[in-house]
């Protein structure tokens, strides 16, 4: 028997909102150590088939012949109420992956990027990406130990960034820190809702 | 590469080569689903009471039917069952096409409903 249709077979009351937020950043700057202070966290692996996009040769037929890519995400749930779950996706950080980018994308609230002032510059291609797909982000700076601080109107200028997204310290290891940085977003999303809707990209 | 009769003492699968079956041995090899791809966070549900024979079902199937009596996003499923998201999607695609769980859209309630931002707002500084 076919199956056809997206029926929900329970009354829609009972199926539960679920939201989407991205950890973004550089390797080791502390994406994992966030997920882990603020959520219940576990591996989330993928293993993709590489398409002729994500190889750049593939001119062999069979399937034998097609490389695998296993990536590891970190996946947190943070559950608000029995129909309310917020989702944390960390997003794989390295240049071979950035096709699961924009699934991981579509229908998301925002997206965190963990920045190191020490290797700021690893976090510019996510600040890039979210920019380009204006969708809500907020910068958090991870406050190393014994890193020298920088006032955060001068990381917002390393940064260039092109839109009011807040730029926040944040310490990974701290519960509360890392609630604060979500807060945060989900108030930036709020907001930029409430200022301009029909400004809004329509799909 | 596969062993040949030719180099009999060639070895294929080094340690590096990861778990001897490979996930998709579950799916019969099969790389992507029927029909279209499955969000991550698409909400699976089990269909209860019907008459469908289980005996067919592969074992990740069986405990993926139990979890998702309450609707589980695929993502969930995948990190519940440590299988890798493409072959949980096949899996779920197939319990679809026997009729066996339901697949609800979600909704992109992040950029379109504040009621919803704002509770979301609310109860994280609550956490």
């Amino acid at each position: 028997m076919a199956y056809d249709g997206y029926e929900p077979a329970l009354p829609a009351a009972d199926i539960p909102f679920t939201i989407k937020i991205l950890i973004a950043g550089g390797f080791g700057a502390g994406k994992t150590t966030l997920v882990s202070s603020v959520s219940e966290i576990r591996p989330l692996r993928t293993e993709e088939v590489l398409s002729e996009r994500g190889e750049s040769v593939d001119s062999l037929d069979g399937v034998e012949q097609k490389s695998t890519t296993t990536v590891a995400m970190d996946f947190g749930r943070i559950t608000i109420r029995q129909d309310l779950v917020v989702y944390l996706f960390g997003t794989p950080g390295q240049q071979r992956f950035w096709f699961m980018w924009d699934e991981l994308a579509y229908g998301a609230l925002g997206a965190v990027v963990m920045a190191d002032t020490r290797r700021l510059a690893d976090c510019f291609p996510s600040v890039d990406y979210f920019e380009r797909h204006d969708m809500p982000f907020v910068v958090a700076v991870n406050c190393f130990d014994g890193v020298r601080r920088y006032p955060l109107d001068s990381v917002r200028r390393a940064l260039d960034l092109s839109t009011n997204s807040p730029v926040v310290l944040c310490d990974a290891r701290r519960r509360e820190s890392c609630r604060d940085v979500l807060v945060t977003l989900a108030e930036h999303a709020l907001l930029r809702h409430s200022r301009s809707p029909e400004a809004l990209p329509a799909g | 590469m596969f062993p040949s009769d030719d180099h009999p003492g060639e070895q294929w699968v080094d340690q590096d080569a990861g778990p001897v079956v490979r996930p998709y041995a579950l799916t019969g090899g099969r790389t992507r689903p029927t029909g279209e791809k499955v969000d991550l966070l698409a909400l699976v549900c089990a269909v209860r009471g019907t008459s469908v024979d289980l005996s067919q079902l592969e074992h990740e199937q069986l405990l993926m039917l139990g979890l998702c009596r309450v609707p589980r996003p695929t993502a969930d499923l995948a990190a519940d069952l440590d299988l890798p998201l493409g072959v949980v999607r096949i899996l779920i695609s197939d319990l679809r096409e026997r009729g066996l769980v339901t697949i609800h859209r979600p909704a992109p309630v992040g950029l379109t409903d504040p009621k919803i931002l704002k509770d979301v707002a609310d109860g994280l500084r609550r956490i």
